[in-house]
């Protein structure tokens, strides 16, 4: 990642400034229970949409994705394109209904037609279980970027964002959340375009320097041969002192160490034809007195893994630089059958009392990354099939029935600004995730990828177009962040505070207490976050993403479509589904192959074989509602009973002090 | 205590019932290239590399065509509800 840069901390130091002082600045305004869990239902459609796509875009979609696409292609796209679909279903069919029937939280729209107290409990929970499964890679995530950001251990920076996130909502709520998330959605839209056009104007290279920052590092290939004693390089400077050969299923994949000028490191061999060829790799090796050494020397400062990731082709030639192009024959370029992109792979095993990961390049024709392939293996077998169909039925109907999106719609006036804030937020999402595509196969063949931890990419790219962009993307980074877990944690607080204490319990008797409420069940939810955040650091961001998606489609959504759709729809039923939808999204998860790798355990040996629930939970938690609905006496109140306006509605008004 | 009633919203939404048929329109007509999109994945994966137009294949048109569609079709919503809307208001009017 390179030392840590002043201008980076001063960038930081700004954003982190501005957005303190904004809440400072619009704390009057949260006084009232009104101003406090919904900025008093005043703010413009225009910034309303915006904010939704500073709420929405994530560090999950901003690092995450374009990390996935520059370590997998056209794959890690597939989530832009899931995610954005979602906002279909959110604009079509949830967006003027929530805001008819609620107030401040999700809860309170299931509220408007049963008025149950078991309903109320079971979707407050709801609420703050999707929530904490939502903060948990956030706070994950700022822990990561912190490090390099400015150089303190990963614990100090969920602290910091826990206490900058707990500053912002306890002092001016939704307010304060919703202009901190207009800035960063706004920034994050705009700078992600300046990267795209730098990205244009530099054009391809099959020996991508940063723009004469980073000389290109050309990973070195000898011929060996096969002897009774193993494999042997040719090249007599150099001598082979150990081999390993790694099985994975079928496959056998030789690895042999190199000794030269007394630095030993591991090679992979290829074997084709009879003949041998050994290819230089990137290894990090513990040894058995727990010491870290990278490439055959010590971990250091100025001893790190190479950034990887280039083309060694482009459309047949090699040693090209093509100059600045138009986007689409950026992406036709990379994407050529006669282009070639060296990708890089990882292997791990223990070996003579040593931990050994080795990244090695994996060359594959340019049209391989600009389709679907790379990570999900749709060419498989019928079960990767269905996980993959699972998991973007879950991307389509997890958007809408998320807690922290939901609560938005009740920032603006009326219907029709709830309308219009979607569709403003669906351009501004939508333009940002074609834009993903660009920023992740940029970073995958600008040698800015680190095989080791690919959620940097996009800072990383950044910082190929100099010290500012990096340290701009950088904080940007960090502010997505704040972001969406101010945007969480007052969802949350809404749960506790508005559904739980006051709804359900009856323990708030006037509005202050209220506002007080929100306020201490943000500092308890921002401190939960924390602790979250500090437990699962190594945990995969991109799981417990997944997760809250899975929960929200499940739980949620089938009742936000049901009471609208169904009027034979019962608050038993309801229950019913939130239950079912919660317990089966979470059961199959925590047995899914990807739980049992969190566990440390083999993953083939996972009771389910399924990772992306949502394709049974969804349907489960259907059948659910319907059929318990069926059996139970109806108490959903008549729809003409709940009066309601296209125009503009006057906001509740401040509680007097 | 604040047991008031949830809804805060007064008057009568007399676009109510056209917007919400206009929505699930909309949302089967995206719901079904959606599906097709995710159907030719499963399906025939090979298909998606098939070069469409200007070096570009069909899994990058098809992806970036979904996001815009899913802006078009907003924006015709929004226009079509909003029209919608106005011509109550002006009945209410007269």
């Amino acid at each position: 990642m390179g030392e840590i840069k002043p201008l980076a901390i001063v960038l930081f130091l700004v954003i982190v400034g501005l957005m303190l002082g904004i809440s400072f600045y619009t704390a009057r305004r949260a006084r009232s229970a009104s101003g406090y869990y919904a900025a008093g239902g005043r703010i413009h459609w225009g910034v309303n949409g915006i904010a939704f796509a500073g709420d929405y875009l994530s560090a999950a979609s901003f690092l995450g994705i374009c990390g996935m696409i520059a370590t997998a292609g056209y794959d890690g796209f597939l989530y832009s394109i899931g995610y954005l679909a979602g906002w279909v279903v959110a604009l079509f069919v949830v967006a003027e209904p929530m805001r008819r029937l609620g107030r401040y939280t999700f809860t309170d729209a299931l509220d408007a037609k049963f008025n149950k107290r078991g309903l109320k409990l079971m979707a407050a929970l709801a609420t703050l279980i999707v929530s904490i499964f939502y903060l948990i890679p956030q706070m994950v995530g700022a822990g990561v970027l912190i490090e390099p950001l400015l150089g303190l251990p990963y614990w100090a920076g969920v602290v910091l964002v826990g206490a900058i996130v707990i500053t912002i909502v306890a002092t001016a709520g939704m307010t304060s959340t919703t202009y901190v998330q207009f800035i960063k959605g706004a920034l994050l839209i705009v700078f992600t375009l300046v990267i795209t056009v730098a990205l244009c104007v530099r054009g391809l290279s099959t020996t991508p320097d940063q723009g004469g920052r980073v000389p290109f590092y050309e990973y070195k290939t000898i011929t060996a041969t096969q002897t009774a004693e193993g494999i042997e390089p040719q090249d007599p400077s150099y001598k082979a002192v150990d081999q390993y050969d790694l099985k994975v299923k079928d496959k056998v994949t030789t690895f042999v160490k190199l000794e030269k000028d007394g630095i030993a490191t591991w090679w992979k061999a290829d074997i084709k034809d009879g003949t041998i060829t050994l290819h230089e790799t990137q290894e990090v090796v513990i040894k058995a007195d727990g010491t870290k050494w990278i490439n055959g020397a010590p971990a250091s400062k100025d001893n790190k893994l190479r950034l990887t990731g280039n083309l060694s082709k482009i459309a047949g030639e090699e040693d090209v630089k093509t100059g600045a192009l138009n986007p689409f024959r950026f992406l036709a370029l990379i994407g050529d059958p006669d282009s070639t992109v060296n990708l890089w792979k990882k292997a791990g095993f223990t070996h003579a009392g040593e931990s050994v990961t080795i990244y090695y390049e994996h060359p594959v024709p340019g049209d391989t990354v600009t389709r679907p392939g790379q990570m999900f293996k749709l060419e498989g077998s019928a079960l990767d099939r269905i996980d993959f169909f699972s998991l973007m039925l879950a991307l389509f109907f997890g958007t809408a029935a998320l807690p922290h999106i939901l609560i938005r719609y009740y920032t603006v006036p009326s219907q029709r600004a709830a309308r219009k804030s979607t569709v403003v937020a669906i351009a501004a999402i939508g333009f940002f995730y074609i834009l993903t595509l660009f920023l992740g196969l940029g970073a995958m063949v600008n040698a800015t990828v680190n095989p080791a931890d690919n959620n940097m990419s996009a800072p990383l790219l950044a910082q190929s177009f100099g010290t500012f962009l990096f340290a701009m993307i950088s904080a940007i980074a960090f502010a997505t962040v704040l972001g969406t877990v101010s945007g969480l944690i007052i969802a949350a607080s809404g749960a506790v505070a508005h559904d739980l204490m006051d709804r359900f319990g009856g323990l708030i008797k006037n509005e202050r207490q209220k506002v007080i409420a929100g306020r201490v069940a943000a500092f308890s939810v921002g401190g939960v976050a924390i602790l979250l955040g500090i437990a699962f650091h190594g945990v995969n961001v991109s799981f417990l993403v997944g997760l809250a998606f899975a929960v929200a489609a499940s739980a949620n959504l089938p009742c936000i479509l049901m009471m609208l759709f169904w009027k034979r729809t019962t608050s038993k039923g309801m229950i019913a589904s939130i239950i079912v939808g919660i317990v089966v999204s979470v059961g199959i998860i925590l047995l899914s192959p990807t739980a049992w790798e969190l566990y440390g355990l083999v993953p083939a040996d996972a009771p389910i074989p399924f990772k992306n629930p949502g394709i049974f939970s969804i349907p489960v938690s259907f059948i659910t509602i319907i059929l318990v609905s069926l059996l139970t006496k109806p108490d959903m109140v008549d729809e003409h009973k709940l009066p309601s306006s296209p125009k503009s509605v006057p906001a509740p008004a401040p509680a007097s002090e | 205590m604040l047991h008031e009633p949830a809804n805060v919203v007064t008057g009568v939404d007399e676009a109510a019932a056209y917007k919400r048929r206009l929505g699930l329109w909309m949302l089967a007509v995206y719901s079904v290239l959606y599906l097709v999109f995710i159907i030719i994945n499963v399906s025939v994966p090979k298909t998606m590399g098939v070069m469409v137009v200007a070096g570009l294949n069909l899994a990058i048109i098809y992806g970036f065509a979904l996001i815009a569609i899913a802006f078009i079709l907003a924006i015709i919503y929004n226009w079509l509800c909003t029209r919608h809307e106005k011509s109550f208001e002006t009945e209410g009017k007269a």
